[in-house]
């Protein structure tokens, strides 16, 4: 297989949103605090990070309440699933070829 | 532009998120080899100063001493576990209460819910004798899956009590001896065994 650089999405170049979708790639869901601490980034940072995936359509959000406090959980989407390996052969490959 | 390097780092990045994210890697391993201690002092006194036999225990007359020995034997097992999990993933810049320990927790949380009502409905009932048996089993089952997601050398530990709570309900006679040798020997060498693997 021919590959090169360029088939490796855009979204992923980020070291923590490649995080977020590793994280999400083996959990159901995700609270907004757990993957803050798992990644170890700032509230704003994380935000910011989440909306682009979001806009993606590689995550799904769920709005819940929690004894009245407001609980954001994340899933990985159908979408976000297949784009996400198709980054990690992608890199393997690329890895393999330079070997 | 980016360097083979960085697409290692990228892929290495990626296997500890996973791994990080869904395993609780924290469970303490001297903290088994504790709760196998106190499980064989356990079973030490139960045997050598109460005479407990578990084939015969309706016409000795000390179950209630029995049943605080082993409440004993489990606070002080689950809180040192507790403490020492506490410990290591504070040592490693980690938190206890994360996603990965709250799966855990509800996944081992049903077997052993399901086993502790059990052995009581046997102790209500007389059947004081398959209630070694009946604690190995579940707690077995209990491993079995939490072995998913933490070391999965968990779940052999599991296997290993299921067999052996097979055998303590066919020889009850022995019921005792095996509750020891699952909840004692193998703990204390599951525990060696991590201890020495994952955390020197």
């Amino acid at each position: 297989m021919k590959v090169s650089v360029n088939d490796l999405h855009k979204a992923f170049e980020n070291r923590t949103r490649l995080g977020i979708m590793s994280a999400l790639a083996v959990n159901d869901t995700l609270d907004f605090n757990s993957l803050k601490e798992l990644l170890d980034v700032t509230d704003g940072n994380l935000a910011s990070h989440i909306k682009t995936l979001e806009k993606e359509d590689f995550i799904g959000v769920k709005k819940s309440f929690i004894d009245n406090k407001p609980n954001t959980k994340y899933h990985i989407t159908q979408k976000g699933k297949t784009a996400f390996e198709k980054h990690l052969n992608v890199l393997e490959a690329i890895i393999k070829s330079q070997k | 532009m980016n360097t083979k390097q960085d697409y290692n780092q990228d892929l290495a990045e990626i296997r500890s998120m996973m791994e990080r994210s869904s395993k609780f890697l924290s469970l303490s391993g001297l903290s088994g080899v504790l709760a196998g201690l106190y499980a064989l002092t356990g079973a030490y006194i139960a045997y050598y100063i109460y005479d407990f036999d578990p084939a015969s225990a309706n016409s000795s007359g000390v179950e209630t001493e029995i049943i605080l020995l082993a409440l004993l034997v489990l606070v002080l097992a689950v809180g040192s576990a507790v403490l020492l999990s506490y410990k290591k993933a504070h040592k490693k810049g980690e938190r206890v209460w994360n996603s990965a320990s709250k799966r855990l927790l509800s996944i081992v949380g049903i077997p052993l819910s399901a086993g502790a009502v059990f052995s009581l409905i046997l102790f209500y009932s007389g059947s004081i004798g398959l209630i070694p048996s009946v604690t190995l089993i579940f707690y077995g089952i209990a491993l079995y899956s939490a072995g998913r997601l933490t070391f999965n050398e968990l779940s052999v530990l599991g296997l290993l009590q299921i067999a052996l709570g097979l055998n303590a309900a066919y020889f009850i006679e022995h019921s005792l001896l095996l509750w020891a040798l699952g909840f004692g020997v193998a703990h204390t060498i599951y525990g060696i065994y991590i201890h020495i693997r994952h955390e020197r």
